[in-house]
């Protein structure tokens, strides 16, 4: 017995399997459950009577809509606030670059709860009130790194003499940027869409903290129908918003991967 | 001359916003003052109440429990990461590729669904939830990125130095100890730190794996706290704490970092 043990593991690559068998374990399996009682009704047998509740349950599909339209507008203002900065970061002597860039990136690691009622005290700091506007500015507050990082990555990466190129052929700065560092800018900007849109659409317990439980988004409602036993209609509701995900992820999938480690990797 | 003081008043804004919240706990967390806001002279009693024990003893097992999670989790995941990169690093291409991609699925899940599913995974198996299940929950998640922080370091290794261990007469199992390991700690130290990081950052997950016995982390107690609208003043110090050991590890990973790529280039 010990022998075969010793010859198994002697082939190296039989190494993967206890990780193997452990992703199967802890994250397919787990996936498909949530499909699984998606489908499935009060009774134990198949049903789409889940779905048809959501569709008709118009409070959910409004929850949604609104959930769907605040992760659009902050990834838009995260956008036009981030790459202005993560261009400027990109041009800095490199010395000088990694510290402001390891500013801007720092506030990614510290629990978004802490940020949010931090958010919440600046607010009552300033004796401004809670609301639609915290909302926004919260979100903002919280995925502005998550959009700067893979941008300045881009940028930092894109060869000057592109740039040089085409100064030298006669661009003007606008030009050069809207044709040149732009374009090459792409991927960079698509991966920051994604991990801002995405986990915005998720969230769930910013929203309340910020507006004192007056709006509530699709993460809220997906908790609230877990937490209250409702798991057959919790998880179709989760499962709407993994095909919502898969299909931005689908619009640009290369750089969803990338997202993934290029995140979680300083 | 324009663009001289424009771009640094314009990062230096958008690091005011990112900032202005948090430094706004830290400044109050030397305060005695409940209501954050009202300035009632210097003191130092919030950190000194947070570790008595007494009325935030429930905060100060809060803190041990997220501590005592994060290094088991990060342990588990760098020993099984690690081991597990050693397999895909010797597997076939399209088991590798296989493997890998089922690797980025729980980084790519939004935290609500990583959550429900494995919720789902507990009460389907019948678990009783608590230690265990929120230790297991946090190795899902965490694994990935130990895979991958490992990873790059075995396809830079010359794979001549195993062999040459193992031709001088190594058993494989010392050759593994002193030649391979030596290699690969750079990668699982960072992996490890990546991990713990992961873990005490995390609120979704740990709130649907943790059970109702009464468990709690730092994350779950704040949100538990906020809801009912209290905000304890001790989790000011513990927040500006938080925020000192997050900067703290994530300058040593990207010293470690620097240090890497300086050796390189030599």
């Amino acid at each position: 017995m010990q022998k075969k043990v010793i010859v198994f593991f002697g082939r190296r690559r039989n190494w993967s399997i206890p990780y193997a068998l452990f992703l199967f374990v802890f994250v397919v399996v787990p996936l498909a459950l949530i499909v699984v009682y998606a489908f499935t009704g009060e009774d134990g047998g198949f049903t789409i009577g889940n779905f048809r509740k959501f569709i008709m349950h118009a409070e959910a599909v409004n929850i949604l809509i609104y959930s769907i339209g605040v992760a659009m507008i902050t990834t838009i203002l995260c956008l036009l606030l981030g790459y202005p900065a993560a261009y400027l970061l990109s041009r800095l002597e490199s010395r000088r670059a990694s510290l402001l860039v390891m500013l801007f990136i720092l506030p990614m690691w510290i629990n978004f709860l802490i940020r949010t009622l931090a958010t919440v005290a600046l607010f009552g700091f300033l004796r401004l009130p809670l609301g639609e506007g915290a909302l926004l500015f919260g979100m903002v507050y919280n995925f502005l790194p998550f959009m700067i990082y893979p941008i300045y990555n881009i940028l930092q990466k894109t060869d000057p003499n592109l740039i040089e190129a085409a100064q030298d052929l006669g661009a003007t700065p606008a030009q050069v940027f809207f044709r040149t560092i732009l374009p090459l800018s792409v991927p960079g900007i698509s991966s920051g869409i994604i991990m801002v849109f995405m986990p915005v659409i998720s969230t769930f317990a910013i929203a309340e903290l910020l507006t004192i439980n007056n709006i509530k988004l699709f993460g809220t409602t997906l908790q609230e129908n877990i937490y209250n036993g409702m798991w057959n209609y919790g998880a179709a509701l989760s499962l709407v918003m993994l095909v919502l995900i898969m299909l931005t992820s689908l619009l640009n999938k290369d750089s969803s991967a990338k997202a993934a480690e290029e995140g979680g990797l300083i | 001359m324009i663009k001289k003081i424009l771009a640094p008043s314009y990062l230096g804004l958008l690091l005011v916003m990112l900032y202005a919240p948090i430094l706004i706990i830290i400044l109050f967390s030397f305060t005695e003052a409940k209501v954050l806001g009202n300035w009632t002279g210097f003191s130092l009693k919030l950190y000194a109440s947070l570790f008595e024990g007494g009325v935030t003893h429930s905060l100060s097992r809060a803190l041990w429990n997220t501590l005592i999670i994060g290094l088991t989790a990060a342990f588990l995941s760098t020993v099984l990461g690690t081991i597990a990169a050693i397999g895909i690093f010797n597997l076939q291409p399209r088991a590798q590729k296989a493997i890998k991609m089922v690797n980025v699925i729980p980084m790519l899940n939004p935290d609500i669904i990583t959550a429900i599913s494995l919720f789902l995974l507990f009460v389907s198996i019948g678990i009783s939830q608590g230690y265990t299940t929120v230790i297991l929950a946090h190795v899902t998640f965490c694994t990935p990125y130990v895979v991958l922080s490992v990873l790059p370091r075995l396809y830079r290794m010359n794979p001549s130095l195993y062999e040459a261990a193992l031709d001088l007469g190594a058993t494989p199992f010392l050759a593994l100890r002193k030649v391979m390991l030596p290699e690969l700690k750079p990668g699982m130290i960072s992996g490890f730190i990546l991990a713990f990081t992961l873990s005490i950052d995390d609120f979704v997950v740990t709130l649907f794996t943790i059970g109702n016995e009464g468990l709690e982390t730092i994350s779950t107690y704040i949100y538990a706290d906020a809801r009912k609208g209290g905000l304890t003043p001790e989790l000011r110090p513990l927040s500006a704490l938080i925020f000192i050991t997050v900067l703290v590890l994530l300058i040593i990973i990207n010293q470690r970092a620097v240090k890497k790529t300086n050796t390189k280039t030599i």
